[in-house]
């Protein structure tokens, strides 16, 4: 039940490490995030959810500033579910 | 051996391509606007083994789509010129993200070269890079280097010689994808190989490949139907399999080529990493911390501009004046309309030019550190929650807070955006923003009419420029710049210690090309405006008798501007406006100062420019209404920006087209808002 566990990036903590599941947006968006190390089963690390502005992430040893509505379209999963196939 | 080669820089952001690009060339560059769109290309050339090279940085990209501006010229460059050699730069101590480019580059098939950069920093942070058996797995010559110390400059100049001579040293292995994918493009290619698309040079795997990932522009090339059928099926077929589009599929495997790759030839001896950026991030975009310290440094960056500016522009303002006496000192004879035309048009003209440089100049200073230091990505994090709203970037803020000084600088100031719907919004809309010219007519105005309410009258014109301004950008979002508001991702790089070289050259840059570009058009036009105000001239018998002052009166208005003002004067009395201030507001698109000067000329008012000129002030209080006096203002601020402006708009957009709709949209919006305010307000008044 892998879909269950998924849950948007905004909604992790900060200090948490996730996987990415899969992104809800168009094709440019995507693409963008695919370029700049975005893509699925991608490890990330959320430095730091600073709700109410953006969102940071480490993603493949760089730092990403995301807007809130796109850490809300992220869909990521817990590292540890991943293990178990 | 070639005496000639072409190459082209290429590379993602924060990689040092730009200290790469400048150890190559050093100060001889050339920076200009790829054609007909508003991204920055620089050229530069340098020598090696007798070979000139001419070096091209292609704007920072992250890949190769088709979905950024900055990508497809990139992209087009590599394609349509041909260059003898891509030199991709990569950040070596965060090689898996930016080889995803250098990925792009090998199925190109371009002849590649790639420069690992910042070798220092990735030693530090405990990687160890098998370079021989690296360039093996990629089939691409790698030069490691050191940018900021231009270590490894030399090596990567030979390397690109070698390639350039035997172009087979560069030979990319193909990524493979997987079977299922393998099989869906060899389908493409065979039926790209019945009906090859015309005007495209590019492999035909690199082709197909762009099909199956949905590439608009590719996509256009090709008309045959039954392509594009067996794509559309190639398509659906692999989103069934993989469950995800084939695209993320794509890129996905890119990714494990990659890591495949670095598994074998980078060894990780420590955990990195971000220690110190992450403490400084910590202080600087704290969610409460943040902001007032983005603003402490925004007033420093302001007050070093003008504040600091202003010396160096009283110098070059007394030299001017200077060289002006000293002309009509030496002058020949009777001083007649070609002295005038030296000193008052050209003199006065190429002064009004140079007056910008300090400003220019220290802006683009500060503007540099900020980005070379990394805390201009930080910036826009911290501003972008607020600037969204208007529908523009977070960086957005940078030049519009400039615009409070002077248009100029701000609308050059744009060029740290790097989406072009969101930098032409913000050059539309930055002469709303108040700027330093228009003040001398509010220190006019506001004393003879609101001696009262000075502050309140002087923020609510601000206030409104920057209401305007705001409600513009929001409708240009909406209409002409309609588009999808990127969502907010950046990459905040590590902080540095820029280099001063650095430093120097990216000023140095802006500063000539502002001299070269807008200095030219500026001139020009400051010339004509000069003749407009001069000619025709009056006989000698209409002004026999009257004072200095009264007969540059009776000139004015004899004079082309004069006789415009008369001939609007019709038009603009809805608006509150007489001839009089007609023929200023005409004046005053050579630079809205002259607005002030041109009353008291028509007033015969001597030194009208000084705040003090109580003489003038009488004047206008004894002609208008404190309404008037009010819509004066209002028009001044939105309508016509100067001669400058327009000027440097032109050149950063590109297009003349963008400089008119800019004058002619923001004069008539003034025109529609001072009507209201002056036939709403007789009402009440």
């Amino acid at each position: 039940m892998l879909e269950k566990t998924q849950m948007p990036l905004s909604s992790v903590p900060t200090g948490q490490k996730v996987r990415l599941a899969n992104i809800h947006a168009g094709n440019g968006l995507k693409s963008r995030l695919a370029a700049m190390g975005m893509v699925p089963n991608t490890e990330m690390l959320v430095i730091s959810n600073g709700s109410p502005g953006p969102f940071v992430v480490a993603v493949k040893g760089c730092r990403i500033a995301l807007g809130r509505g796109m850490a809300r379209k992220v869909m990521v999963r817990n590292t540890l579910r991943q293990e178990s196939p | 051996m070639m005496q000639n080669i072409k190459i082209a820089l290429a590379g993602n952001p924060n990689s040092g391509k730009t200290t790469i690009f400048n150890s190559l060339t050093g100060a001889r560059q050339h920076v200009g606007n790829y054609p007909g769109v508003t991204v920055e290309k620089k050229q530069g050339t340098c020598r090696r083994n007798g070979v000139r090279i001419e070096v091209v940085d292609l704007p920072g990209t992250y890949s190769l789509t088709a979905y950024s501006v900055e990508e497809l010229v990139a992209r087009n460059f590599i394609i349509n010129e041909n260059p003898d050699v891509v030199v991709d730069i990569l950040d070596s101590s965060n090689l898996e993200r930016n080889l995803y480019l250098a990925t792009q580059l090998m199925e190109l098939n371009v002849p590649l070269v790639l420069g690992f950069n910042m070798s220092d920093v990735a030693r530090q942070r405990g990687l160890v890079f098998d370079i021989p058996r690296l360039s093996q797995l990629l089939g691409v010559p790698i030069v490691p280097m050191v940018g900021n110390r231009g270590e490894g400059v030399d090596e990567l100049l030979d390397a690109v010689l070698r390639v350039a001579d035997a172009p087979a040293v560069a030979a990319p292995r193909p990524i493979h994808y997987g079977e299922e994918i393998e099989e869906e493009l060899t389908r493409i290619e065979q039926e790209l190989d019945a009906q090859p698309p015309q005007k495209c040079k590019c492999p035909r795997r690199w082709i197909a490949l762009k099909l199956l990932e949905n590439d608009e522009q590719i996509i256009d090339l090709c008309h045959s139907p039954r392509l594009l059928e067996t794509v559309s099926l190639s398509r659906e077929h692999l989103t069934a399999v993989f469950g995800d589009d084939p695209e993320t599929i794509i890129a996905e495997r890119r990714y494990g080529f990659i890591s495949g790759a670095c598994q074998e030839a980078v060894k990780s001896s420590t955990e990195l990493r971000h220690d110190m950026s992450d403490k400084a991030d910590a202080v600087l975009t704290h969610a409460i911390l943040g902001l007032p310290i983005f603003i402490a440094l925004m007033y420093l960056v302001f007050q070093l501009t003008f504040t600091l500016g202003e010396y160096p522009m009283r110098w070059l303002e007394a030299f001017f004046a200077l060289a002006g006496e000293s002309l009509t000192a030496w002058w020949p004879g009777q001083p007649g309309p070609l002295h005038s035309l030296v000193v008052d048009g050209i003199i006065g003209g190429v002064g009004g030019v140079i007056v910008f440089l300090p400003n220019i100049l220290l802006l683009f200073l500060a503007i540099a550190f900020l980005e070379d230091t990394g805390y201009m990505a930080r910036a826009a994090f911290i501003m972008d929650h607020i600037m969204h709203k208007i529908g523009l970037h977070g960086k957005s803020f940078i030049p519009m807070l400039i615009g409070f000084g002077c248009s100029v600088p701000a609308i050059m100031a744009t060029r740290i955006l790097e989406n072009r719907r969101n930098r032409l919004t913000t050059i539309m809309v930055i002469p709303l923003v108040s700027c330093g010219a228009r003040f001398p007519i509010y220190m006019m105005i506001i004393p003879a009419f609101f001696p009262d309410h000075r502050g309140l009258v002087l923020a609510s014109v601000y206030f409104i420029g920057i209401v305007l301004a705001i409600v513009l950008a929001r409708l240009l979002r909406l209409t002409l710049l309609r588009g999808e508001t990127l969502p907010f991702v950046m990459e905040l790089p590590l902080y540095r210690l820029p280099t001063i070289r650095g430093l120097l050259i990216h000023t140095w840059q802006r500063g000539w090309m502002y001299v070269r570009k807008a200095g030219t058009v500026i001139l020009a036009i400051s010339i004509v405006i000069w003749a407009a105000t001069s000619y025709p001239k009056v006989d000698a018998d209409t002004v026999r008798g009257l004072s200095a002052d009264e007969t540059r009166t009776v000139q004015l208005q004899h004079s082309v501007v004069g006789r415009i003002g008369k001939a609007m004067a019709p038009a603009m009395k809805p608006l509150g406006f007489d001839w009089r201030i007609s023929t200023s507001l005409v004046g005053a698109f050579a630079a809205k100062e002259v607005f002030v000067s041109q009353m008291g000329i028509i007033y015969s008012v001597a030194d009208a420019e000084e705040q003090g000129s109580h003489a003038l002030r009488a004047r206008l209080q004894a002609d208008y209404t404190p309404l008037q006096g009010f819509c004066i203002m209002l028009f001044c601020l939105i309508s016509m920006p100067c001669v400058a402006t327009i000027a440097i708009t032109r050149q950063e957009t590109g297009s003349w087209r963008w400089a008119m709709l800019q004058l002619l949209g923001l004069t008539v919006l003034a025109y529609i808002i001072t009507l209201a305010v002056y036939q709403i307000g007789r009402l009440f008044v």
